[in-house]
């Protein structure tokens, strides 16, 4: 589903490479814990998935496309594949959770029996049934992220990227959040999900892939949030 | 579902940025109205050409009775002096340029004047002796009255050589002037018009950065996203265009038609239907400006 050949990514000449030579690959249908400190390069790889950003060498696939050679204008296509969520949420204030999960849909040009069917099931699905005209600052911290997965994973993406999706919320409302991952995972979707939390990691024992400085030092299946401490 | 949601982001944009929205339409309008204003200068100048030009016939005013031009010492143009003008006139030297040569006496000045002054009281005093004598000449290439008017200048029985176009030519100058003035002016606005608009569309996007960065990342098409954007910076120099047509419309209308036909009347004046014949080009210039500006600042702000 998504392949890194001996990718590196410098941002800016002569600095240290955010990415050093990775070779990845992450199946269809996995669950796979990016980990590392800040600055390790989690950020920088879920970039490159999105094609936010372009390799400075070595190639991406992602869903079958190779993206050194995929066009600007088929980018769009790319992302409608790939959810993402984030630390800090990235809702709209003056949208209700029903309107923010829509947009989504709305700004790809589906039609209209089609939100509003799909927004009501995928509300459910996240848990928030009941809540769809609220507005995110009405919701506590989980509830709002939870909309940001209803969100990514609306229009049924094959990939789910989350950068550091608890990194805002108490253990209890993450474990909530995870199962929630967890869920969606049990679908078919692959996700890839970057954090610092070692609790959730150990937890969950799925697959453990650590970036130190650009490089990745470990990738375990079935692993543990820190070996090396 | 599209359209509609385009629509109401549009009108979403244009009431945030209000004061902007207000200030690119009025940009616009007064730019737009130099413009205008240049062009119907041009179009003015273009008609009086076209009328004065084709009718254009030199005047050979002959010596009427008690001139004080010094070539009509002698009084009345005498026959003798008439002749020879006129052979001088038909001449194998001028044929190139004269087309046609009339000759009107003084009771044919006297009778056209009275025609034309019939109603006038003061004109009934007027005799026959005191109009002037003339020859009317058609010229083949209107370019080349000089050449006719240097021959005759200064002769005896000759009081006078005049081209119409001395008359008009001071005039058009003054006008082709004004509309350069006017042409400057509108380049000056048009280039304020071109920046604020672009300040604007900036603000825009600035101000939906949430939006558009969700957007990008769900997958939206750059067309999607920055369409709003520029249908908001498009409808507002629309609307400015409109304003400056209006404008010059009630200009011409008002100015044009009602009061200077009324005052200085010698002209063929341009109306109103001028006006719609520059409208499209405004608008046509209105929309280039937005989108000149769209592109320049969606293709730094709003990329993928």
């Amino acid at each position: 589903m998504i392949r890194f050949e001996n990718v590196t990514k410098v941002y800016a000449r002569g600095a240290r490479p955010a990415l050093d030579a990775i070779d990845l690959e992450v199946e269809r249908g996995e669950f796979v814990f990016l980990v590392g400190a800040s600055g390790s390069g989690k950020s920088t790889f879920l970039r490159l998935v999105l094609r936010e950003e372009r390799p400075t060498a070595g190639r991406v696939f992602v869903a079958g496309r190779d993206l050194s050679t995929l066009s600007t204008w088929k980018v769009p296509h790319l992302r409608r594949q790939i959810g993402a969520v984030f630390q800090d949420f990235r809702l709209l204030p003056n949208k209700t959770v029903f309107e923010n999960v829509a947009f989504a849909l709305q700004v790809i040009g589906k039609p209209k029996h089609h939100i509003m069917t799909t927004v009501p099931d995928t509300l459910e699905l996240v848990g928030l049934g009941g809540k769809e005209r609220r507005r995110p600052h009405e919701l506590s911290g989980g509830e709002q992220q939870r909309v940001a997965i209803a969100r990514a994973f609306v229009n049924r993406p094959s990939i789910l990227l989350a950068d550091e999706p608890t990194g805002n919320l108490d253990p209890t409302t993450s474990v909530g959040i995870m199962r929630l991952l967890d869920r969606i995972n049990r679908t078919g979707t692959t996700v890839v999900m970057a954090t610092h939390d070692d609790e959730i990691v150990d937890q969950m024992r799925k697959r453990v892939v650590e970036l130190d400085h650009g490089q990745m030092v470990r990738d375990q299946s079935r692993g543990v949030y820190g070996s090396t401490r | 579902m599209r359209l509609q949601f385009i629509l109401s982001e549009i009108g979403l944009g244009l009431r945030r940025n209000l004061s902007m929205t207000v200030s690119v339409i009025l940009v616009t309008f007064v730019s737009l109205t130099f413009v205008g204003a240049a062009g119907l200068l041009q179009v003015q100048i273009g008609q009086m050409k076209d009328e004065w030009y084709d009718k254009v016939e030199v005047t050979i005013y002959l010596c009427p009775d008690g001139s004080e031009q010094p070539t009509c010492a002698g009084g009345l143009a005498s026959d003798e002096q008439i002749e020879t003008l006129r052979t001088e006139l038909e001449s194998d030297a001028l044929e190139p340029y004269v087309e046609q040569v009339y000759f009107e006496s003084q009771e044919q000045a006297f009778a056209s004047f009275q025609e034309r002054f019939a109603d006038e009281a003061w004109a009934q005093g007027v005799t026959a002796d005191q109009m002037q004598a003339s020859f009317r000449i058609a010229l083949d290439d209107p370019e080349q009255y000089q050449v006719v008017a240097e021959m005759f200048t200064g002769r005896q029985g000759v009081e006078m050589v005049r081209d119409p176009r001395a008359v008009v030519e001071p005039l058009i100058l003054v006008m082709n002037r004004g509309s350069l003035v006017a042409a400057g002016l509108a380049a000056v606005m048009l280039l304020a018009a071109v920046l604020l608009i672009t300040t604007t569309i900036r603000l825009s996007a600035m101000s939906r950065r949430r939006e558009t960065g969700i957007m990008r990342l769900v997958g939206a098409s750059n067309l999607f996203i920055q369409l709003p954007f520029m249908l908001e910076g498009a409808i507002a120099a629309t609307i400015g265009a409109a304003l400056s047509v209006a404008g010059l419309w009630f200009g011409v209308r008002y100015l044009v038609e009602d009061w200077l036909a009324d005052s200085v009347s010698f002209i063929d004046y341009i109306g109103t239907e001028a006006v719609w014949t520059i409208a499209p080009v405004l608008l046509v210039i209105a929309i280039g400006l937005a989108a000149i500006s769209s592109v320049v600042t969606l293709s730094r702000y709003t990329k993928v």
